[in-house]
């Protein structure tokens, strides 16, 4: 886990190198021998799919980039151009735009599994937040993404969004007009959303590195929520036993990936970004992308525009507080009744905000919007610091390996 | 507190008020079109070519008088996976066109016979000159099947997804050249946001002269000009599909045989 590695390579060269640039240490200490919890179950997968997920938005997007115009004059037609005329530019298109919201749904897997299991408690806070950070980077570079293209729906959701920061007293038109290179959405502003499109994934990277290092420092969590007690009975190494069952799962993944991208490439999108931009003719209705709907229904939830864009960008924020918001001492959801509740509750609050996320902002939807919104906040400032003081966990294993052969704790038994 | 309040709560809003939101929608949307059985649905779908060329014979002799297809170039009507035309017909009917062209080592503008390479020319010099004789700028045709869409609303589109249908856009189009129900208005169509189109009729029976001895109908008509427009808007749809059912097989193959090593690794570990 932490501290010097042991690993001595086979070769003279090997060897030479290595103490010169332990890389053969660091690959083999993170990577082989790096002790995994033996209890894990495939909500653990999520990490490896994230992974892939990245790699595959980088090198497609980096491909991508080769033919697309970032004018407003041309990035439509250039699109249009990797669709039709270059070779299997279908195909890297599909699989980036896909993958972007492939790319979320596994994130939000991977946050609802740390969130269920207690993943964020001591001493893995920063480990979180570190998490939290990629998903802040991740939605503002799937937003910029979405304008590339230019269509209409890339053009008044970048005015929609970037409008938002208008509301801050004072400056906010100036950093919205300093957003924009102009006085509305323009070609500089197509330009800079070009440019950090680029840049963010790479940042997205180098925080995902951190995120691999903080967990490596404290080790997984698990469904159990114990920590390792005994190396030798409560862990399986990495390589051969992670590795294949993330592969497994990363190819289960991609099978659910392929589904979208060759059969219904469009089914996420919205049919209005295969018209090209017009800042003259306003959409009925303009709708973000999927993954962004939850916090868009928290932002028209509220009747003060400046009131909504803190309580939508809280929404984000407050997930860094969590590990001092939750007061249990149980970390896994597992042997916690009444927690399990409220977080499936909160699940379906999320679900219910992103459907009325694509809804028109009137009568019954605000009503249901605003509930939602109350219960989102309210799970983690009440239920959560409240819940660990007033609930009484079920008895729990006393190790992993308990767990696992079904000693121990009754709840065990029937894993 | 009854922690299943909560819970009840949510799942009633989020759950129990979809039904109120579709009616407020249909006011402003027009009718919803019906689903239509298209030869390029499903994982296996393909173009029928003999009715792509029909389309392409309405879209050239009715649609394309008023609008442009800016992304058409003749050598796309002889790719695989389209019309089917071969590359002699798409010689001949590209130099139908006198194309403008230059300029020239004089500094002139000319005209010159179309080529393959050409795109499929407008009948307007540009949206101003449209615009100055049809009132508006026609919408362009190129993707016009995939630019338009009718809400299925939440949960459908997950079984949308599932079921692989996804023809909202061809749908709809379809529905629309058949929505003039009202002989007294050319203009009143029922599936237009509003009801009231800028496009007058386009369709009639007999308007179109189909040479194969299929119905010379407006529903018949309606039915391959919407297939053409697919097409035109997804060219490489048929190349997509297949190759997304061997990137299936070989998938699942794969994730067969990791499970199968991901279960003799772990053997050991229990």
């Amino acid at each position: 886990m932490s501290g010097p590695s042991t690993f001595v390579p086979k070769s003279a060269l090997g060897r030479w190198f290595e103490s010169r640039l332990p890389i053969g240490g660091l690959v083999h200490s993170s990577f082989i021998v790096y002790p995994t919890p033996r209890n894990l179950n495939y909500w653990w997968t999520f990490g490896a799919i994230l992974s892939f997920m990245l790699g595959a938005q980088i090198i497609t997007g980096v491909v991508l980039a080769m033919h697309y115009t970032p004018h407003v004059d041309h990035a439509f037609s250039s699109v249009e151009h990797i669709m039709r005329d270059v070779n299997w530019g279908w195909f890297i298109r599909y699989a980036h735009s896909n993958g972007a919201s492939m790319f979320f749904v596994a994130v939000y897997i991977h946050m609802l599994r740390g969130l269920y299991y207690g993943s964020y408690k001591a001493p893995r806070e920063v480990l979180w937040i570190l998490g939290v950070i990629i998903y802040l980077l991740m939605m503002a570079t799937g937003f910029m993404g979405y304008v590339l293209p230019w269509g209409q729906m890339s053009f008044w959701g970048a005015t929609v969004i970037t409008n938002l920061f208008s509301a801050i007293p004072l400056v906010g038109d100036s950093i919205t007009t300093w957003l924009w290179g102009g006085y509305s959405v323009d070609n500089p502003t197509l330009n800079r959303f070009f440019s950090l499109h680029y840049l963010l994934p790479f940042m997205i990277a180098g925080v995902v590195i951190l995120h691999v290092w903080a967990l490596h420092v404290t080790g997984q969590n698990n469904p159990d929520g114990v920590e390792v007690k005994n190396v030798e009975r409560d862990t399986l190494q990495f390589t051969p036993y992670a590795t294949i069952k993330d592969s497994f799962a990363v190819v289960c993944f991609m099978i659910f990936y392929a589904w979208f991208i060759f059969y219904t490439p469009n089914i996420l999108g919205d049919a209005d970004n295969y018209i090209p931009a017009n800042p003259l003719s306003t959409p009925a209705h303009i709708v973000p992308e999927w993954y962004y709907l939850p916090f868009y229904a928290i932002l028209r939830a509220v009747p003060s525009k400046l009131g909504g864009v803190i309580l939508m960008f809280g929404a984000i924020a407050i997930l860094a507080f969590l590990p001092w918001l939750d007061t249990s001492r149980v970390r896994s959801a597992k042997y916690r009744p009444m927690y399990k509740v409220f977080f499936w509750a909160f699940v379906l609050a999320c679900l219910g905000l992103g459907f009325l996320g694509s809804q028109p902002p009137e009568g019954g939807y605000t009503i249901a919007a605003r509930l939602l919104t109350l219960y989102y906040f309210a799970f983690f400032i009440v239920i959560m610091p409240l819940l660990g003081l007033f609930e009484t966990p079920k008895p729990m294993p006393a190790t992993i390996a308990d767990a696992v052969l079904g000693k121990g704790g009754s709840a065990a038994a029937k894993h | 507190m009854n922690r299943f309040t909560t819970f009840g709560l949510a799942a009633a809003l989020s759950l129990g008020l979809l039904g109120s939101g579709a009616n407020a929608a249909d006011d402003a949307h027009g009718k919803l079109p019906t689903r239509q059985s298209w030869s390029f649905a499903g994982p296996f779908g393909k173009f029928d070519q003999a009715q792509l060329q029909r389309g392409f014979q309405v879209f050239r002799e009715v649609c394309s008088t008023c609008h442009a297809a800016r992304y058409l170039n003749f050598r796309d009507l002889s790719e695989e996976g389209g019309p089917g035309f071969s590359e002699a017909q798409v010689k001949a009917l590209a130099a139908e066109y006198d194309i403008q062209d230059g300029p020239d080592d004089r500094g002139e503008m000319f005209k010159r016979p179309g080529r393959p390479a050409d795109r499929f020319p407008w009948n307007y010099p540009n949206p101003e000159a449209a615009k100055a004789t049809l009132g508006v700028v026609p919408p362009d045709l190129s993707l016009m099947a995939k630019a338009r869409s009718y809400a299925r609303g939440f949960p459908m589109i997950l079984i949308d997804a599932l079921a692989q249908y996804q023809e909202h856009g061809v749908d709809y189009v379809y529905a629309l050249l058949n929505g003039y129900s009202d002989s007294k208005d050319a203009n009143h169509n029922d599936y237009f946001p509003g009801g009231k189109i800028g496009m007058a009729k386009p369709l009639a029976d007999n308007r179109v002269d189909y040479t194969d001895g299929s119905p010379k109908t407006t529903q018949q008509y309606a039915k391959d000009v919407s297939a053409f427009l697919m097409w035109l808007a997804e060219p490489k749809l048929e190349e997509r599909k297949q190759t997304g059912f061997k990137a299936m097989v070989f998938l699942i193959l794969f994730a067969g045989l990791m499970y199968l090593t991901k279960k003799k690794i772990w053997a050991a570990a229990h």
